[in-house]
């Protein structure tokens, strides 16, 4: 299923042409196409198991697609464009001797010649102390999850692909963290987010992708709020 | 040095500064296998000149592979290993940063066992003590640099730790070798210790080359 791109070829973020990714025998993906266009957020909904997690590290370089084609920003790897992506996984892929700050520090060193946020300022934004003298080890679940984000947001990429971010997350975070991301779109990025809350993502959907069994099941303008 | 690698290195040194996993576990380990060995063997008069060279190197190996099966263990209980992936920075820097923190952790065991496996086994140098200090260093950067490459090529395995002694220790067998002789013969002073030195040096030259060019494949692979 290919989506409608509603503006012409040269302002789609990322495309997924026929893409298929096998695990041995078992399909995560199958066939999928899909276009991604800036500025706008993308929530994708489906049971577990229906290929969310694994559309996403494809966009990312993370994966190599079996089958098809993906286009991030022009490359046709989107390896080669890694540095302008922002990936967040269930894990924190932070860690847990290092304190939240460091952790970004430690991140923000590898994006030579990339104009990074403060780590400082990134954990301010996520609703984080900096000063805060504690190992994220010692963090709660929530609290990593928006260490993980601060650490995204920091090189301030221009697509930024999340996976659950508000598992862990009490209702009050999670609104802060939806309200962060609308406002990180409104600067012409695009967001693609996976989720089983949809409600919390409602605001900010422009558009609602639901796949099912590895294959895009609809394709929905949301209605966004924010 | 670049930034990149300087960032991964102090990194890993905080961790372990924090943590001490891999200096504890491999101070005990090497401690065990010096003391397990001066039992078995009579550590008196000139036969323990003959195999101190072998149970200093075999105790550095067993050592350094009981840290080299946690080197990326980081990396991998978190996912960090994608967040690295992800950052322009070239993964061979990642590399070369696990190479030098880990030989640091390695050396400084050795360093802190050298007075015990003097007293153990009753040693006197007879050769050139000096030449130990560059045997030593070369042969733990042989283990340590081949050591990083194969655990991160079997990180992904189930059974990682069986895999990297699988891989390791056959083709860590020449510089194994070399060190071993080296060692004996500045120990006994009865050959010269220069062509297993030699050897040792273009092994770890090939080595590191050839890991530190084929590191970005395995890095970034599924």
């Amino acid at each position: 299923m290919i989506a409608p791109a509603r503006e012409a070829a040269s302002s789609v973020c990322a495309r997924l042409d026929n893409v298929s990714k096998l695990f041995g025998s078992f399909a995560a993906l199958r066939q999928v196409s899909v276009e991604f266009e800036p500025g706008c957020c993308y929530v994708l909904l489906g049971e577990n198991g229906a290929g969310k997690s694994t559309l996403l590290r494809i966009l990312a370089g993370l994966l190599r697609p079996s089958f098809g084609k993906v286009t991030v920003f022009g490359e046709d790897e989107p390896h080669e464009a890694r540095e302008r992506i922002g990936y967040m996984s269930h894990a924190p892929m932070l860690y847990d001797e290092l304190t939240a700050e460091e952790n970004l520090c430690y991140f923000a060193s590898l994006y030579p010649g990339r104009a990074c946020l403060a780590p400082a300022e990134a954990l301010r934004q996520v609703g984080l102390d900096p000063e805060l003298d504690r190992t994220l080890g010692q963090y709660s679940q929530g609290m990593r999850q928006r260490t993980s984000l601060a650490r995204v947001l920091l090189s301030a990429p221009e697509l930024l692909l999340l996976d659950e971010p508000f598992s862990n997350m009490d209702v009050e975070s999670a609104r802060q963290m939806v309200e962060l991301l609308a406002h990180f779109r409104h600067g012409s990025r695009t967001i693609v987010l996976t989720t089983h809350q949809r409600e919390l993502a409602a605001p900010i959907a422009d558009y609602v992708l639901t796949l099912h069994a590895g294959r895009v099941a609809s394709l929905e303008p949301g209605r966004p709020t924010q | 040095m670049t930034r990149a690698l300087w960032t991964h290195l102090a990194k890993d040194l905080r961790i372990e500064w924090r943590s001490l996993d891999a200096l504890v576990s491999m101070l005990f380990f090497s401690g065990l296998v010096v003391v397990l060995f001066s039992i078995a063997f009579d550590p008196r008069g000139a036969f323990s000149q003959q195999i101190a060279g072998g149970v200093l190197c075999v105790a550095t190996m067993f050592a350094s592979v009981s840290a080299l099966n946690q080197a990326w263990a980081r990396e991998i209980r978190h996912q960090v290993m994608d967040a690295q992936r992800m950052v322009p920075a070239p993964g061979a820097e990642l590399y070369l940063a696990k190479v030098l923190a880990n030989f640091l952790f390695v050396t400084i065991v050795q360093i802190i066992l050298a007075p015990f496996f003097f007293i153990f086994y009753n040693l006197h140098i007879a050769g050139q003590a000096w030449l130990l200090a560059l045997v030593l260093p070369l042969g733990t950067w042989a283990l340590v640099a081949n050591g990083i490459f194969f655990a991160a090529l079997s990180i992904r395995s189930r059974n990682r730790e069986l895999l990297l002694s699988l891989i390791l220790f056959p083709i860590f067998i020449p510089a194994l070798l070399a060190m071993v002789q080296a060692t004996t013969a500045i120990l006994t002073g009865e050959s010269d210790p220069t062509l297993w030195i030699k050897l040792l040096l273009g092994y770890d030259i090939i080595f590191t080359t050839v890991s530190l060019l084929l590191f970005d494949v395995v890095f970034h692979a599924e």
